[in-house]
């Protein structure tokens, strides 16, 4: 089987270790059974077990091994290796924005922080009926492109208005979640989901720098969701 | 008083809402300004000049500026907002941006007039 040399670059920190965070170069071979950049850091993590990076699912629906690699953040798991340029080291990143807790894993406290702050589930205060709250199929077709998010952060921590203001503005994908409620037939609370975000920081910080669209490997777009919700704003308003 | 971060402010939606008006009335007045200057109206001073004195150009004039001012406050504040965090500079920087702007209405709202 013919092999290939990979080189990387990881950003190393041990918080009890060292003093401030460097980048630690390593080499790996890797042969046509390797496809995507997770199974190339098994790997790695085979030949130095001390890089920490998380990972469960290896198929994009955990949403736990986002990083920012070579300058850009998406799921390993779903990272083809020879999408790489030749040559070049790749540049393995925590997500930025975000306290390290290790090498490449961070607190998403604060991310998750935010996706609560939105309730991020039905509210409905009439009494359950038998089986289940139906839809009709063109008002289901509206959470379309709101559900499938895996909450992976690649968007939120890509934001401009996140890393300035993470304990104010609810970042994309909690905006995301927001209007998945706000948009459900079933919800009963769209007037006081809407008063939640009527405030300068909550949703106006986002500017339409549209940088959550460009990452999100889910392919989602949290921008159209914020210009929806401003949309049922501006048309409860006047 | 505890330190516990505080959001629910409800002007972000009026005020979102006047920056997008007040862009567009600038589009307006720009494209205004573009045909006059195109057809000749800013050939010599002095046809540009009773161009701009008269009554209907002087209100377009006025809300231009008056739109222009909204429009970087909103602005201008929005980068305080983003990147100064200490609560007591922000309202300094507020304070002396509204103030700066609205000087520079008045004064500008002066030439027209004086025209
Ligand atoms: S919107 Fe996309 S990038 Fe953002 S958390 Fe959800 S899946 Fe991840
Ligand atoms: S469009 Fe809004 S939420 Fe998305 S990256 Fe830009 S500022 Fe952030
Ligand atoms: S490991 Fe679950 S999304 Fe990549």
């Amino acid at each position: 089987m013919t092999t290939r040399t990979l080189q990387f670059k990881i950003y190393r920190y041990d918080p009890d270790q060292d003093q401030k965070p460097y980048m630690q170069d390593i080499e790996i071979e890797v042969d046509a059974t390797d496809r995507k950049l997770l199974d190339v850091m098994v790997k790695l993590k085979a030949k130095d077990d001390s890089i920490a990076f998380r990972r469960s699912c290896r198929e994009g629906v955990c949403g736990s091994d986002a990083l920012n690699i070579n300058g850009r953040n998406g799921l390993a798991c779903l990272t083809d290796i020879n999408s790489f340029p030749e040559g070049k080291p790749i540049m393995l990143r925590p997500l930025p924005g975000l306290p390290v807790i290790r090498d490449l894993i961070v607190d998403m406290t604060q991310f998750f922080k935010q996706y609560h702050s939105i309730k991020p589930y039905l509210i409905n205060n009439d009494p359950p009926p038998e089986r289940e709250r139906l839809q009709s199929p063109e008002d289901r077709e509206e959470l379309n492109g709101l559900y499938e998010c895996i909450l992976c952060a690649c968007c939120s921590t890509s934001c401009p208005s996140f890393w300035w203001n993470p304990d104010k503005f609810v970042g994309p994908a909690g905006l995301l979640a927001a209007y998945r409620f706000i948009a459900d037939t079933r919800d009963q609370a769209t007037n006081e989901r809407l008063d939640n975000l009527e405030d300068p920081y909550r949703l106006f910080r986002c500017h339409t720098i549209m940088n959550c669209v460009d990452v999100c490997p889910k392919g989602l777009n949290p921008t159209k969701a914020i210009g929806k919700i401003k949309d049922m704003m501006v048309k409860r308003a006047i | 008083m505890v330190n516990r971060k505080i959001v629910g402010a409800h002007y972000g939606l009026k005020d979102w809402l006047a920056q997008r008006i007040t862009g567009v009335m600038m589009a307006i007045y720009a494209v205004l300004m573009a045909v006059a200057l195109v057809s000749g109206a800013g050939s010599s001073h002095e046809s540009w000049k009773e161009f701009m004195s008269c009554g209907l150009v002087r209100f377009a004039s006025f809300l231009f500026i008056v739109s222009l001012c909204w429009h970087a406050w909103v602005g201008v504040r929005d980068i305080w907002m983003d990147y100064i965090q200490p609560a007591g500079i922000k309202l300094v920087m507020h304070v002396l941006t509204l103030s700066a702007l609205i000087g520079y209405a008045g004064w500008a709202t002066q030439i027209i007039w004086r025209l």
